[in-house]
């Protein structure tokens, strides 16, 4: 309660809560406030903003922009979620058995780790998402396969931080299972730091998203913002509001969850983020 | 933290020897699990992997086929397709785009330069402006600019790579008319080799600086507060002590220090620099590796894709190094590590 307390009274974290809830809404009520199908034709192609019933404008096939960005928003934050979960997942399993176990498994998993830090991470996701097809689930899957390693470091540095102090020891001795002493003693003690940094991975993968749909590479049925950014690409000279609009949503979401996860670092590490 | 001399030659060349060491390995290491990745992505792509080496325009050609399938062995047994394909990456040989009818690797080694100039110039723009104006910053460090700095990189965080270069063109191509919105030089117009060289960097200023400006904005806020640690720090009293100019403090003392942990940063995020550069060619339509990746995604090239992912992690490698000859020239300690 005291958590939540304190990050009420955190301004910029605030600040970004609102947006975020904004954007949760609009993502939640797309379908009621744009009934129509956001690939549908509604109106005269390259109409400006504030033309007649489409205060955002249209785009270069009639396309109303506005209910583009609406349905958009879903679409990225659930990729933004899901592929976070996803590398939660992978990075925190990594994580906590390097820094458990130690030695040579934990040579083993940072070599892994160093690997996939090395590889630049984008144009993996590209190959993957060609090779395996552009599904939302395939798209999912490799933001997740890319964004593990951060996660991973930060979670074995938790449990080597953990693993030696007296209540692990002491269930050790009880002779409590490693899984149990793993998800009972270390991560509860870990989780605040994993919850920080999992926040900020779902605003890179928002981005990761939104970079890979403007390349062509979004599910081909599902309206996000990148793909709106890279059709308009080609206009811009004649057609700002394309793609002026979807890249203010992809900055405001992003700010606002990057916003939100500083806002909770203040409050769940207070020692740690306090030292400057 | 202290700077202690220990003069030991030998043991700072046995110190880079295995550092050199190292990095082979670690070049050897990346280039085999890269290959065996694109090895495995060809086999879980849907369809026969011979009609995906082939790509679209081959795959109906059953000659062509039959004759991938003897190539790359195909038809043996998993573990001896893919020494057989390690093979043909060691010598080198990173197969034959069938869309392009030309060797892939003609096909990077032409893209190359534009795109080794493009991250090279927006890395060295990143790291430079980022720890000169992070000094700056740091040493008069006041609310003012402290704020401005906050903002500014957490909206520059905030935005995608490909959007800010867009909206750059916006502005200074199509509102102001001062910048060429892309492509890489001006097509013909006849040039000396040094008109072509203005032209060419006067092409370059938006994609580098669009590319380079969240990591500048990082690498100034990294060095500022770099900066503002080394200067509580003993040693940086003691400078004062004994009397010397402010001037030669921080350029001796602090910021030879300070620099230490952005340049390990820059490190770990070439990856992402590079990953960024393929989006910033496709908006520039600059002719390198991103733009070519764009193209054979557009045909579903796989042998192109394939070999411009191991190219590009070899530069992220490239890029690695640079930073950890660098990082061992500027820390002072480097000598009294290799001793312990």
């Amino acid at each position: 309660m005291s958590t939540l307390k304190s990050f009420l009274r955190h301004p910029t974290g605030m600040i970004g809560l609102i947006v975020l809830l904004a954007v949760v809404l609009l993502a939640v009520t797309a379908p009621w406030l744009f009934p129509d199908d956001p690939w549908d034709m509604v109106g005269a192609p390259f109409q400006p903003p504030f033309s007649e019933g489409l205060w955002l404008g249209s785009d270069m096939l009639g396309r109303d922009v506005a209910a583009g960005i609406a349905h958009g928003a879903r679409i990225s934050l659930i990729i933004g979620v899901i592929s976070t979960l996803t590398s939660l997942v992978i990075g925190v399993t990594i994580g906590a058995t390097a820094g458990y176990f130690g030695g040579k498994v934990d040579e083993v998993m940072m070599r892994i780790t160093e690997l996939f830090q090395t590889i630049p991470g984008f144009i993996l996701a590209i190959l993957l998402v060609a090779t395996i097809g552009p599904k939302i689930s395939n798209i999912i899957f490799a933001i997740g396969i890319v964004s593990w390693p951060p996660l991973a470091r930060l979670t074995r540095a938790e449990f080597m931080r953990l693993r030696g102090r007296e209540f692990v020891q002491a269930a050790v001795c009880q002779g409590q299972r490693p899984l149990t002493v793993v998800l009972r003693r270390i991560l509860p003690n870990a989780i605040s730091p994993i919850i920080v940094t999992g926040s900020l991975a779902v605003a890179s993968a928002i981005l990761i998203e939104s970079a890979l749909s403007f390349m062509g590479l979004g599910d081909p049925n599902l309206m996000s913002w990148g793909f709106m950014i890279g059709a308009a690409r080609t206009v811009i000279r004649q057609a700002w509001w394309m793609s002026v609009f979807p890249g203010l949503a992809i900055l405001l979401t992003v700010l606002a969850i990057n916003l939100v996860g500083e806002g909770l670092n203040d409050t769940l590490n207070p020692r740690i983020s306090r030292k400057r | 933290m202290t700077a202690v001399s220990v003069d030991a030659k030998g043991d700072r060349v046995f110190a880079i020897a295995l550092a050199l060491a190292g990095w082979v390995i670690k070049f050897i290491a990346v280039v085999l699990v890269i290959a065996t990745f694109n090895f495995i992505l060809v086999h879980a792509a849907p369809g026969d992997p011979a009609q995906v080496i082939a790509g679209q325009s081959g795959a109906s050609d059953e000659k062509l086929l039959a004759q991938l399938r003897a190539e790359y062995g195909l038809d043996k047994p998993y573990p001896i397709q893919l020494a057989t394909y390690l093979k043909r990456v060691v010598t080198l040989d990173l197969g034959y785009s069938y869309r392009q009818q030309r060797t892939v690797a003609s096909l990077i080694l032409e893209r190359l330069p534009a795109t080794l100039l493009l991250t090279a110039t927006a890395f060295s723009l990143a790291l430079l402006s980022g720890i000169i104006l992070g000094t700056l910053a740091g040493v008069r460090a006041g609310k003012w600019s402290d704020t401005v700095l906050t903002v500014v990189s957490l909206l520059l965080y905030a935005t995608p790579v490909f959007w800010l270069g867009l909206m750059l063109v916006l502005l200074f191509s199509v509102q102001l008319d001062w910048l060429p919105a892309f492509g890489y030089v001006t097509i013909g117009v006849p040039m000396t080799a040094l008109q072509r060289m203005v032209d060419i960097g006067w092409h370059l200023i938006l994609p580098a600086v669009s590319l380079a400006a969240v990591y500048l904005a990082i690498y100034t806020r990294l060095m500022r507060s770099s900066v503002l640690d080394v200067t509580h720090q003993d040693f940086i009293k003691t400078a004062k002590a004994k009397g010397l100019k402010q001037g030669r403090i921080i350029i001796r003392h602090i910021l030879r220090n300070a620099m230490l942990p952005i340049v390990t940063v820059a490190g770990m995020q070439a990856g992402a620099l590079v990953g960024g550069a393929v989006v910033i060619e496709t908006v520039f339509a600059w002719p390198g590796l991103g733009r070519l990746i764009y193209d054979a995604l557009l045909q579903r090239d796989y042998p192109v894709l394939l070999g411009v992912f191991l190219v590009m992690s070899v530069i992220v490698i490239a890029l690695n190094l640079l930073t950890d000859a660098i990082y061992r020239v500027i820390d002072p300690r480097v000598s009294v590590r290799a001793a312990s």
